[in-house]
């Protein structure tokens, strides 16, 4: 089944065509990746999808959904949970509590009477745990280093127990112990049915990893397929090479 | 000793006005300029209630914070939709709005002349006429805010109302409703401030509306940035300070008709200096 759709997908920024015409398509159980040189709208995409930059053409189908604007509170509803490249987690805040915020409840009403449950604080230890960083969790988030930030990322993403998510270069400035943590988290959620969409530069993960493979230039796709297929075309070479 | 008294009961009343901004601006990073408004809705809806309509203090005192919080909930659906600037400058307006309605809306405030001879409370049969009893009135009404206070910050609410702070939009995607939540701090932080303003009619026996401008909103502001942002306790001792300063001001011996000016001139630059060598004040979790 496919999890999410984007159509003829676009974002201007005044002279930059950063998102141009995109139609790409995420598969339930399967991991999609998004390659591309830097500049080439990988981000954009993922922030117009899920509502952080206001898309300026096309639409997004999400299940029976069809969706020509998407809003930041929208995108946990439409099941989609996400990280971003520059960490965006609450700094003055514990690393439990990042947690927790993916994990209590939303509705104003209950969240005003209520304070986290036993489940919620299991919950939190175990997806801390996941990561390593149960030890840090009395700690602010800005007391962590740059990869322990990027891992609460990937925790808090993961509390959200969605059926879509997007990592935006979660392996980026982690230690080799860690990123195989990442891989088989990301592996684990394929298993468990999850459409998984990953941006990465790094083409041995990406061929390890990845099921299907979206290759961006200037904002558009200009390639797609298996890893295998994608990363050996001449015009994908030239794109990374070329410039 | 009845200065002391005086002293200690403004300190109270005021010391409830600061911790409910705390919540707006200290914990969800909220800047609110119209708390002094809120006051005189409550104090003004509270006084008429009581004098026209034979309302017994606390039900007009709690049925004039809601009132507060009904214009706050208008308010705020409007506002806090807008950025940041605007919502400030909009907070500025109401206040400046609410004060010119009180100053002419001759037959129901009486104007500039204000509304004397309200009654001190007599509540749950016990009269506060006397003023030691009215500042323990004073003093347990700000302890109910300070815990509700605590009790908001230890609530998965409070826990998102210091995400909001830092990062709205990074909270929004987690499936947050943020203006909703933004909404309801900002109605609760009325609804207090209000009471408060209740408070200080009954105690003064007199309202005008020259208590309610944007000055005093500021005045409020100053206090919990003093304080510390994002705690309560340093908005009690910010208030300590402040008024303490105000009153001992008075001892000082300035001519009556600049002693007025010389007060906003003395808080003016302890705001400036705090700023300057101490951002997160006294007791602040966080800079502005
Ligand atoms: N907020 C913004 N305002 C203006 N231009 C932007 C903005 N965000 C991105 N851009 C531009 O859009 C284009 C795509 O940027 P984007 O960050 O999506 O690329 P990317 O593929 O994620 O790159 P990288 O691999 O370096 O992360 C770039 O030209 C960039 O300068
Ligand atoms: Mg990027």
């Amino acid at each position: 089944m496919t999890a999410l759709v984007t159509r003829k997908l676009e974002k201007r920024f005044l002279g930059v065509h950063a998102v141009d015409h995109v139609d790409i398509a995420c598969k339930d159980g399967s991991i999609t990746a998004l390659v591309g040189p830097n500049g080439s709208g990988k981000t954009t995409l993922i922030n117009t999808i899920t509502g952080i930059l206001p898309m300026d053409g096309g639409e997004i189908r999400v299940g029976e959904r069809t969706l020509t604007r998407v809003r930041p509170t929208d995108a946990a509803g439409l099941g989609i949970a996400r990280t971003f490249q520059n960490t965006r987690l609450i700094g003055q805040m514990s690393v439990l509590d990042n947690i927790l915020l993916a994990l209590t409840e939303r509705s104003v009403w209950r969240a005003l009477f209520e304070r986290q449950g036993q489940s919620h604080l299991d919950a939190a230890e175990a997806v801390l745990r996941r990561v390593g960083l149960s030890e840090k969790r009395h700690a602010n988030a800005e007391e962590l280093s740059y990869g322990q930030r990027k891992l609460l990322e990937i925790a808090r993403a993961l509390s959200m127990r969605s059926r879509i998510y997007f990592f935006d270069e979660p392996f980026a400035g982690l230690f080799p112990e860690m990123r195989k943590v990442v891989a088989e988290i990301l592996r684990e959620l394929r298993a468990g049915g999850a459409a998984v969409v990953l941006v990465e530069h790094d083409m041995d993960l990406i061929r390890d990893l990845a099921d299907f493979c979206y290759v961006l230039d200037s904002g558009k796709v200009i390639a797609e397929g298996t890893p295998e297929q994608v990363l050996k075309e001449p015009h994908v070479i030239e794109a990374y090479l070329g410039k | 000793m009845d200065y002391a008294v005086h002293i200690l009961t403004m300190i109270a009343i005021t010391g409830i006005a600061a911790v409910s901004l705390n919540l707006l601006i200290g914990e969800t990073g909220l800047v609110s300029v119209a708390q002094a408004a809120f006051a005189g809705i409550g104090a003004y809806g509270m006084t008429l209630l009581m004098l026209h309509a034979g309302i017994p203090f606390l039900a007009a005192a709690l049925f004039s914070a809601l009132i507060a919080g009904a214009i706050a909930l208008i308010i705020g659906a409007i506002f806090l939709s807008l950025r940041e600037v605007y919502y400030v400058f909009g907070t500025v307006g109401l206040n400046m709005i609410v004060w010119a309605i009180l100053l002419n809306w001759d037959s129901l405030t009486r104007g500039p002349l204000g509304i004397p001879g309200i009654t001190r409370p007599e509540v749950l049969g016990i009269s506060f006429a006397d003023n030691t009893a009215f500042l323990i009135l004073c003093a347990v009404v700000l302890l109910a805010v300070f815990a509700a206070h605590y009790a908001i910050m230890k609530s998965n609410f409070g826990r998102v109302l210091h995400a909001v702070r830092e990062d709205e939009e990074a909270i929004a995607v987690l499936g947050y409703k943020t203006e909703v939540y933004k909404i309801v701090i900002f109605v609760i932080s009325a609804a207090l401030v209000a009471f408060s303003g209740s408070l200080y009619a009954t105690y003064l026996s007199y309202i005008n509306p020259s208590a309610f401008t944007v000055n005093d909103s500021i005045f409020i502001l100053a206090i919990v940035i003093l304080g510390g942002l994002g705690s309560a306790y340093g908005a009690i001792v910010g208030t300590c300070m402040l008024v303490g300063a105000f009153e001992a001001l008075r001892f000082i011996g300035f001519p009556a008709s600049i002693a007025g000016d010389m007060r906003q001139v003395f808080y003016g630059l302890i705001l400036i200096l705090f700023m300057l060598y101490l951002p997160r004040g006294l007791f602040g979790k966080f800079r502005i």
